[in-house]
């Protein structure tokens, strides 16, 4: 066999556009992936539950009135709500992969906004965000336009507590009658009128004056502006962000969208290049009509097929790891784990050049074998990145079978899992299996077509 | 070289029906035939690259040494590194020996170093033999090996061939180039064995007649007469 390698490692040396084809078109389609990646789905299917009992969505600031379903409404332009009655149903959603999130107002929030307003202290009112983490492109989604339809709902309530707060000022200036939780309705003199009794007092004021009931409201008005001034700090503080958000994470974890790109980069190169070097080399073999002198006693079929595999791996792990290095110089990764990365990179060549010699069994040549790669490779890469909740359950549930059916997607989840620390040993075991599946479908064509 | 009652079937479609023979050391045999007959079905079962539905041929796959119509080489790798590759893929001992034996065979030293692709026609027909020849093999078989050569070409490869004094099997569509070269000739017709003898013998059997008054056309009619 080590005079096969020897000749092909020949055959490619002497082949420097083929080559050059195979480490260039790989870094384009990995960069276009990217920029695709970037942009997230349209109006994605999120999952919304409100749980504020009917009648209580209304809450008053500065003597205005609103309702927390108007909120719902705005955020609503920017996703497909798929309403719902409790929390739990809204999380069964998100782990089935039938929506891409779930938001849920509890049933305290028109309770807390009214107290965070009305100056009763406590917590302010919290949206509960659900969704998987498994794709860090979606999860991405989903925080920035919740967010983001979030931050319009407190800047709305910023400028309601805004007039709420000028308005207790304007009290302390001028004076007047504001309304107290507990203490009720009181009548503060102000700043203003407090700085003429204290001229007049001064003014008119002997050594042993009998005016202490006016000193006395001087001193009651300066604890009372004390006091306002600590109780509008919570006011003042929740003025940034009336409504807060509690984001869970039903499944996967936390990755960071410039680790995930990288994966993706990767393992689009690492399945290009070994996809088109084993089913290039195998059609070879026929196209040069050398097949059939190999095989008549030379060779056997599996040991070509073994030769093709081993070759396609080596040549795509030795690229791909030298990229990986190359994008961690300038991402950040953790280089402790390189042991992690050649594990991953190892099955996942291992499974794309099975999948590639399936190819080259079923093809003449090369150019066919080539043709017919790209063709299975595209939709399969795409199908991989659909995120759950994107389309309905039913057909995410095929798209999942069919991508558990080619590499890419185990291969993704093993390059993710070595890179950010995630589940590795599974998908790994996945490409093995697929591995051994993919060797068999083109044992079976090069004894049907060879 | 025997072959007992071997057949090939394709699908529905009979290649090759209970054909038998045999071949003596040193016999150069032709099998003839018009395209279809199942001649190429034959060698490739005979060399051991296709497997028969029934029969046997006495001879293993290591014994026989297999030229097939398309030359079967590397065209990236140069004739010595073609030469070498199949020396070590047939475990022959002496591997830098046999390829410059074969090189000298050939007479295609002075070409060692040149890409097989760079190659004319002729040359690389070389090539493919000498790859046939490298095991040693008892009897060559070759499938139509002048198919895409020029007249000096194939008279030179028939010049090699005849030095070499190995048992031959080769098949042509050529009636001219078998009666030439053949010591006997095997005539199939729809994977069917018609005849089994020296070209005289076959040349008495068609008979000439004004109608036919050559071999090729005789022959023509002779499977007319066959039914085929």
């Amino acid at each position: 066999m080590r005079w096969l390698l020897l000749k092909d490692l020949q055959i490619l040396r002497r082949s420097p556009l083929l080559v050059a084809l195979l480490v260039i078109y790989p870094i384009v389609i990995a960069v276009l992936f990217g920029l695709a990646l970037s942009g997230g789905p349209d109006k994605p299917r999120v999952a919304f539950a409100n749980l504020v009992p009917p009648g209580e969505t209304e809450f008053t600031v500065g003597g205005r009135t609103l309702d927390v379903g108007n909120y719902a409404g705005d955020l609503f332009e920017s996703i497909d709500p798929v309403r719902v009655d409790t929390r739990e149903e809204a999380i069964a959603k998100v782990r089935d992969g039938e929506v891409l999130g779930a938001m849920v107002i509890p049933a305290n929030s028109t309770e807390r906004l009214r107290a965070t307003l009305g100056l009763g202290g406590g917590d302010p009112p919290v949206i509960e965000v659900y969704y998987n983490a498994d794709d860090p492109v979606k999860r991405r989604f989903v925080e920035s336009t919740i967010e983001a339809r979030l931050a319009d709902a407190n800047n709305a309530l910023s400028d309601a507590v805004l007039r709420e707060a000028a308005r207790y000022i304007d009290v302390i200036v001028r004076g007047g009658d504001i309304s107290l939780p507990l203490v009720g309705a009181i009548e503060i003199l102000g700043l203003q009128r407090s700085q003429g009794i204290i001229e007049s007092v001064a003014r008119s004021l002997p050594a042993d004056s009998p005016e202490r009931v006016q000193l006395a409201q001087v001193a009651r008005f300066a604890r009372l502006a004390a006091d306002n001034l600590d109780v509008s700090r919570p006011i003042l503080a929740s003025i940034g962000t009336p409504v807060g958000v509690e984001q869970h994470i039903v499944e996967g974890r936390k990755t960071s969208l410039d680790s995930f790109a990288v994966a993706v980069a990767v393992t689009v190169s690492l399945m290009f290049v070994t996809l088109l070097l084993a089913a290039g080399l195998l059609a070879l073999e026929r196209e040069e009509d050398a097949f059939g002198r190999l095989v008549r006693g030379l060779v056997s079929r599996s040991q070509l097929l073994t030769e093709k595999i081993i070759l396609s791996a080596l040549c795509a792990l030795a690229v791909t790891l030298a990229m990986l290095c190359g994008l961690a110089a300038f991402v950040g990764l953790d280089w402790s784990r390189i042991p992690a990365w050649l594990a991953a990179l190892a099955g996942g060549s291992l499974g794309f050049a099975a999948m590639g010699t399936a190819i080259g069994g079923l093809t003449r040549e090369v150019r066919a074998a080539s043709l017919l790669a790209f063709l299975l490779a595209l939709p399969i890469v795409f199908l991989a990145l659909v995120p759950s909740g994107s389309v309905n359950a039913g057909l995410y549930s095929v798209i999942n079978v069919v991508s558990g059916a080619f590499p890419f997607k185990p291969a993704l989840r093993a390059l993710d899992g070595a890179i950010n620390g995630g589940e590795l040993w599974l998908p790994i075991a996945h490409l093995l299996a697929l591995t051994a599946g993919f060797s068999i479908l083109a044992r079976i064509a090069l004894r049907r077509f060879g | 070289m025997r072959a007992d009652s071997v057949s090939k079937r394709y699908g529905t479609r009979d290649a090759l029906r209970a054909v038998s023979f045999e071949i003596s050391d040193g016999e150069r045999v032709a099998v003839i035939g018009p395209n279809g007959a199942g001649k190429t079905t034959l060698l490739g079962i005979l060399a051991g690259a296709l497997r028969p539905t029934s029969g046997t041929v006495s001879l293993r796959p290591e014994e026989v040494g297999w030229v097939p119509q398309q030359p079967a080489l590397y065209s990236k790798l140069s004739v010595a590194e073609n030469l070498r590759l199949f020396a070590r893929l047939e475990k022959v001992a002496d591997v830098e020996g046999t390829v410059g034996r074969m090189l000298e065979q050939t007479a295609l030293g002075d070409r060692a170093r040149d890409e097989v692709g760079r190659l004319s026609g002729g040359n690389r027909q070389r090539v493919n033999i000498a790859i046939g020849l490298i095991g040693e093999p008892v009897v060559l078989l070759l499938d139509e090996p002048s198919a895409s050569l020029d007249p000096r070409q194939r008279e030179r490869l028939w010049q090699f061939l005849s030095a070499l004094g190995t048992t031959v099997v080769f098949s042509t569509h050529d009636i001219g180039e078998a009666e030439r070269y053949a010591d006997r000739l095997l005539v199939l017709a729809d994977g069917e064995l018609l005849f089994t003898g020296t070209p005289a013998e076959l040349e008495t059997a068609t008979g000439a007649t004004p109608a036919a008054p050559d071999f090729e056309t005789a022959f023509v009619r002779f499977l007319h007469e066959q039914g085929h």
